[in-house]
């Protein structure tokens, strides 16, 4: 009877600690995204014009944005900010890359995609494709993008998604960050991905 | 009476500039990020305007660029965008900041032999009808 208490006791115990486990706060400091997206995966070219697809970064934690170059504002302030929290991870940034994919296939040639990914540094990699291609990777991470009208001069602005998706290394989609967290609140996190 | 010739020199210099610059608003912290080619750049600064009157900036003038416009990016429900505005109050008494994510110039076309490290001079012009000639700094494309 004594023993059959004990166990009683015990059961009770571990429903308790499970269900403090669940009420805790997320580990993490940006969205955890965690099972709500799918896996990496994308057909795209770079600024040599080869093709590239989430095999070429398998072992490696990703973080995707989208934007297009002729964006003199957020996109260059999203990718400094993210080039610096990728540094902050300290060796952790070997093994972590920054793609870039611009949804301004008519203005991204593969040359303009070449300069610009490497203006920013040997993390950042920019990308872009087709317009099926570009609506397939949108359509699958529940994004949007769109051309304003082009002025006099042939010149139009894009609207695009300030969300930063972060990949860990198995191409598993985890974490979210938007326009407004620090590259140290990124970092924190980027670290403690790495650490798994 | 070449003392008195200087003098008289300098305070002519000093009317003659009160005339053609801005006197209430003073610009401080401007810098330009330069992207890679032709791409657009853009321009920060912060403005003050240590007068009574609100004061508008309706344009910017300067050789290095096709084409300078005031622009404003913004974030809603998860999405960027940008519009151009005609103008950009400066209030009396007020500090308004061109700023990465916020306001901007954007500066369309530079030309060739820009690089990080140099300067460049902007006119900014106001509904005063004053103008404000401002040197920027350039930095790279992150801000460097």
């Amino acid at each position: 009877m004594r023993r059959h208490c004990n166990r009683l006791w015990g059961m009770a115990l571990l429903l308790i600690l499970v269900a403090g486990c669940e009420r805790s706060p997320s580990p993490w400091v940006l969205h955890d995204i965690s099972g709500l997206m799918p896996p990496l995966e994308f057909t795209l070219h770079d600024g040599s014009g080869q093709t590239r697809s989430e095999k070429d970064y398998r072992g490696d934690r990703v973080l995707l944005y989208f934007g297009y170059t002729h964006c003199p504002d957020i996109c260059p302030t999203t990718l400094a900010k993210l080039v610096s929290a990728v540094h902050q991870t300290g060796k952790a940034a070997e093994r972590t890359r920054i793609l870039f994919v611009s949804v301004d296939p008519a203005r991204d040639t593969t040359d303009v995609l070449q300069h610009y990914g490497q203006a920013f540094g040997p993390q950042v990699t920019a990308l872009s494709g087709t317009q099926a291609q570009l609506r397939a990777l949108s359509k699958r991470y529940r994004v949007s993008y769109g051309y304003g009208k082009a002025d006099a001069r042939g010149r139009y602005e894009v609207s695009h998604s300030s969300a930063v998706f972060i990949f860990d290394r198995h191409g598993s989609a985890r974490l979210l960050a938007t326009g407004a967290d620090s590259a140290k609140k990124i970092s924190t996190d980027l670290k403690r991905l790495a650490a798994e | 009476m070449a003392g008195c010739c200087r003098v008289l020199l300098t305070v002519l210099l000093l009317v003659g500039s009160t005339l053609v610059t801005a006197a209430d608003i003073t610009a401080r912290q401007a810098w330009i990020r330069l992207l890679p080619g032709s791409l657009p750049a853009a321009g920060y600064l912060q403005l003050v305007n240590r007068g009574t009157q609100t004061v508008r900036l309706t344009g910017v003038q300067g050789t290095a660029f096709a084409a300078i416009e005031i622009h404003e990016s913004s974030e809603q429900s998860g999405v960027a965008r940008m519009r151009r505005v005609e103008s950009l109050a400066i209030p009396a008494g007020k500090t308004v900041a061109l700023k990465p994510l916020g306001y901007h110039l954007m500066l369309f076309n530079p030309v060739e032999g820009l690089k990080p490290g140099g300067r460049v001079t902007l006119t900014l012009e106001f509904s005063d009808a004053s103008r404000l000639p401002v040197a920027f700094q350039l930095r790279d494309a992150a801000g460097q």
